[in-house]
């Protein structure tokens, strides 16, 4: 099996979060999504590590998952303000700095 | 062996990637066509079980533990927290905003992905080193990571540990909630509750002993149901089931079996009926 097939499984996946970031509409489903992409993008980086031979995409892969975990713990933050301000978790909803 | 296993991809690899990489392009679809958002977090833990698999057979061993660890344990969990928080049944709501919008975004994500999978195609991807050599210069995977991160990614390694402490304080400030009146006194709240509506305590839910869940509301003398009897928070979230409608229709099969069973009286009483009506005209 040629290792590319991993680069085109990511790029399918990420394609598939980025959709569901525009199609749903529940803010915890569309913050999923965006956990997908990541995941799809730490995919690609373990690939090219593996495919090139040196230890740096994993590295890059490892902040990756840092960052998603602190990124995780604010949103979903804003995200129980929100519901407790405006009983909604729809995107929709957020609408207050509409003119 | 693991420098083989890491240099080469065997039919065995071929195997689970057809096998794995199914599973986990129907997870990640799942995860965005589900309805409730419990069933999408579940999907999405799936999905990124099988990725930790990849991980693993890619030669990033610790990756794929972390990414277990971590992603599966630590992050959905904190989702499907933050789902009961919010509301299981909180259902994505079917209005669409702007109109024909999810057709374009389907559209949009099917164009982006030819495109993505386009230049992948086109690029020139032929080396394939494996990562026996590197992984064994350090002594292993770990090693190799661990001497990496505290030399060349060092500074990066101290930043991330910066945003983790000022992620963990921005989410203790966002969901704390300051208390702006004083709480009220037993007195007060006696006080409240003899000079208000209810002297007595609320109503109870269910209905007979048939359906005495709390989320039934009971029924009224005439077989409305009272929303008074169902909890302030299930009201609320609209969580009340309606179950009038089936007592009502039980009530009637219940006379119409007795009244074919008792047919001569029945008869009667139709004819009685037929009498009353023929009078009325």
């Amino acid at each position: 099996m040629n290792p590319v097939n991993y680069l085109y499984l990511a790029a399918l996946l990420f394609t598939i979060g980025a959709a569901g970031v525009l199609i749903r509409r529940n803010a915890i489903v569309v913050f999923m999504c965006v956990e997908l992409m990541l995941n799809a993008c730490n995919l690609a980086f373990v690939a090219f590590s593996r495919m090139h031979g040196n230890l740096d995409g994993q590295i890059i892969a490892f902040f990756t998952m840092v960052v998603a975990a602190a990124e995780v713990v604010v949103g979903l933050a804003i995200i129980v303000s929100l519901f407790r301000s405006r009983h909604s978790a729809s995107v929709d909803d957020a609408s207050l700095m509409k003119l | 062996m693991n420098a083989l296993a890491a240099s080469a991809t065997s039919t065995g690899e071929a195997v689970q990637f057809w096998v794995l990489g199914t599973v986990a392009v129907i997870g990640a679809l799942c995860t965005i066509l589900m309805k409730k958002a419990v069933h999408s977090a579940l999907c999405l833990a799936g999905t990124m079980i099988v990725l930790a698999v990849f991980y693993l057979a890619n030669g990033a061993y610790f990756l794929g533990v972390v990414q277990i660890v971590v992603y599966t344990g630590a992050i959905m969990m904190l989702f499907l927290f933050v789902v009961m928080l919010v509301g299981v049944t909180a259902a994505d709501s079917l209005k669409e905003t702007l109109k024909g919008q999810r057709w374009l975004a389907a559209g949009c994500g099917l164009g982006f992905g030819i495109l993505l999978m386009a230049g992948i195609g086109q690029a020139s991807l032929s080396t394939f080193n494996g990562l026996g050599r590197a992984n064994a210069a350090a002594g292993g995977n770990v090693e190799g990571l661990a001497e990496l991160i505290f030399t060349k990614y060092v500074f990066a390694f101290e930043l991330t540990g910066a945003l983790l402490i000022t992620a963990t304080v921005g989410a203790m400030v966002l969901t704390h909630r300051e208390r702006t009146e004083r709480a009220k006194t037993q007195r007060e709240l006696s006080q409240e509750r003899v000079r208000g509506k209810h002297l007595p305590p609320l109503p109870a839910p269910g209905v007979y002993a048939r359906h005495n869940a709390v989320d039934i509301a009971g029924l009224l003398p005439d077989g409305t149901p009272s929303e008074l009897t169902v909890n302030k928070t299930l009201r609320g979230r609209g969580q009340i089931r309606d179950v009038s409608g089936g007592a009502m229709a039980d009530l009637k099969a219940l006379e119409q079996r007795s009244e074919e069973r008792l047919g001569r009286e029945a008869g009667r009483e139709n004819g009685r009926d037929q009498d009353a009506s023929e009078v009325a005209k």
